[in-house]
């Protein structure tokens, strides 16, 4: 398609796609370095209180002295183990669960109203039971995080392994197919969309968890740098934080864009 | 009729029971399909027809009676039924060749010599350049011709069609009913094809047994005489018959269709 002489039309709608993506690029930009400009000189001139509500060049002063003595790396390399191994294990049992759910559909209808509760309630309400439990360590923290996101993986994916068009079941039984091969033929590869729509929900949720358990209990982490910070009124050090933490999940979210895209081919 | 029995279907009756109550689908249905035959079954819609088929593949048990296919007591789905729906079911992730291979994987028989077959049997049913591509990037006609290719590939000597053209446009359905049909009579398939379409039923069937409202009894078995031109049989050229029209109004009539 691309062979055929391109009409003078084309080419000019093809330029106004290309001015709209860029005018909406520099427009997210330009919130951000404006944004950023503003807090700055607001905070020298004195029209807000930098005690409160620090200044962008202070939280990047901040930041070098923090990436320099290497404690930086510290802090954000616990949250972010934390963190994977939270939304990882949280997605993997839910997936395990809800298989359980789907391949018997009484204990499925039996434990259906305890879900419904379950999610509901606010994950983190639990957090200090966990830690009382599990000790008031990673582990602790971790389990936070798995509980966060458990429940919602386990009823999105038990839908999606419900939403198979029976008949694609029926064609693998005419064939012979075990219960298992219905389910790892059909039913899981079916729900890998909706898997990894999960996932990208899950990071967020995890770190829900692992903020929290780090506020109760923890001697490192982001949580931990951004209650320190509270405490201690550093308010630098609170922003500073914030903004890693931001950081750190926008690169994680990409991440699993990519793997979806790669994952995905059959669905472009 | 000295040609062997494929199917034997004895004094079938079918009840479903919901918590509101019962439902007769069927009652009394008995008949045989011979070897080589495609046999067309017609009746008003929700009569019970997918269901009749679906106790002939073994997917639900008759509540009376029994189903002989090959002279073997069907209780369950066997290798020697394939069984196509409404729509192809093809699964999207999957490429057209392993679309196709799919029965074979499920039975662990895939070696060379079946995928030898596999890429022969596309190759002469006009897929052979979108093996390795996407069920989204085919028609909806080319996407139904591999549906059959996955049925045939797993060599049943009985194929159930249940409505296989219903989800296509008018023009693919009439073009891809009669490939169909020809690929059915070249391959020597024994065949049972329910539609609610009575052209389609008249020009692809050897048989036409036609259902009553439900509960579904057989009302009448039909066999089509058509003369078709240039005495090749086609389900197209077949339409073109001089005795369709005659066959057309007696099965509408026996339909006896209030709307």
């Amino acid at each position: 398609m691309y062979n055929k002489p391109v009409s003078e039309e084309h080419i000019k709608y093809l330029e106004r796609i290309r001015m709209r993506r860029r005018n909406i690029l520099i427009a997210q930009v330009s919130i951000l370095v404006v944004g950023l400009i503003l807090w700055e000189v607001a905070a020298r001139l004195k029209w807000i209180d930098s005690f409160i509500t620090s200044n962008p060049s202070s939280i990047w002063k901040l930041f070098l002295e923090y990436a320099r003595k290497g404690n930086l790396f510290y802090h954000v390399g616990i949250s972010v183990f934390e963190n994977v191994i939270g939304f990882v294990a949280g997605t993997g049992l839910g997936i395990l669960v809800a298989i359980g759910l789907w391949w018997s559909d009484f204990w499925a209808r039996v434990l259906d109203p305890y879900m419904v509760i379950l999610n509901a309630l606010p994950k983190t309400a639990l957090a200090p039971i966990i830690i009382i439990w599990v000790g008031a360590g990673y582990s602790g923290i971790i389990v936070t995080a798995i509980t966060v996101s458990i429940v919602v993986t386990i009823l999105n994916m038990f839908i999606s392994f419900k939403s198979v068009d029976e008949d694609k079941i029926r064609l693998l039984n005419t064939f012979g197919a075990t219960k298992f091969q219905v389910l790892k033929k059909v039913v899981l590869p079916h729900s890998i969309p909706t898997m990894i729509s999960t996932l990208k929900v899950n990071i967020g949720l995890s770190w829900v968890g692992v903020i929290v358990g780090e506020f109760l209990v923890s001697k490192a982490g982001i949580g931990y740098l951004i209650v320190y910070g509270g405490q201690v009124f550093k308010l630098d050090l609170v922003m500073m934080s914030v903004f890693i933490l931001a950081l750190i999940c926008a690169l994680m979210y990409k991440g699993i864009s990519i793997l979806e895209n790669k994952v995905l081919k059959w669905n472009e | 009729m000295d040609k062997k029995k494929i199917v034997e279907v004895k004094d079938i009756s079918m009840t479903y029971h919901t918590f509101n109550g019962e439902t007769e689908a069927i009652k009394d249905i008995s008949f045989d399909v011979y070897e080589g035959e495609i046999v067309g079954i017609v009746g008003p819609s929700g009569c019970g027809k997918s269901t009749l088929l679906s106790i002939i593949a073994g997917l639900i048990k008759p509540s009376i009676g029994e189903v002989l296919v090959n002279g073997k007591n069907v209780t369950k789905p066997s290798k020697d039924i394939g069984y196509m729906f409404q729509r192809d079911q093809l699964f999207e992730w999957r490429t057209i060749l392993q679309n196709v291979l799919l029965g074979l994987e499920i039975q662990g028989s895939i070696d060379r010599k079946t995928m030898e077959k596999a890429e022969k049997l596309l190759e002469t049913y006009g897929l052979g350049d979108f093996k390795n591509s996407y069920p989204r990037q085919l028609s909806g006609g080319m996407r139904q011709r591999a549906a059959l290719i996955r049925t045939l590939m797993v060599e049943p000597n009985l194929l159930l069609l249940d409505e296989p053209f219903s989800a296509l446009d008018y023009q693919t359905r009439l073009a891809i009913s009669d490939e169909i049909g020809l690929i059915l009579k070249k391959e020597k398939k024994t065949a049972l094809l329910v539609t609610h379409d009575i052209s389609e039923a008249i020009s692809l069937s050897d048989r036409i047994i036609v259902l009553t409202k439900r509960p579904a009894r057989i009302k009448d078995i039909i066999k089509p005489e058509l003369t078709c031109p240039d005495g090749v049989w086609s389900p197209i050229k077949c339409r073109e018959a001089p005795e369709f029209r005659y066959y057309f109004n007696k099965i509408w009539k026996e339909l006896d269709v209030h709307v």
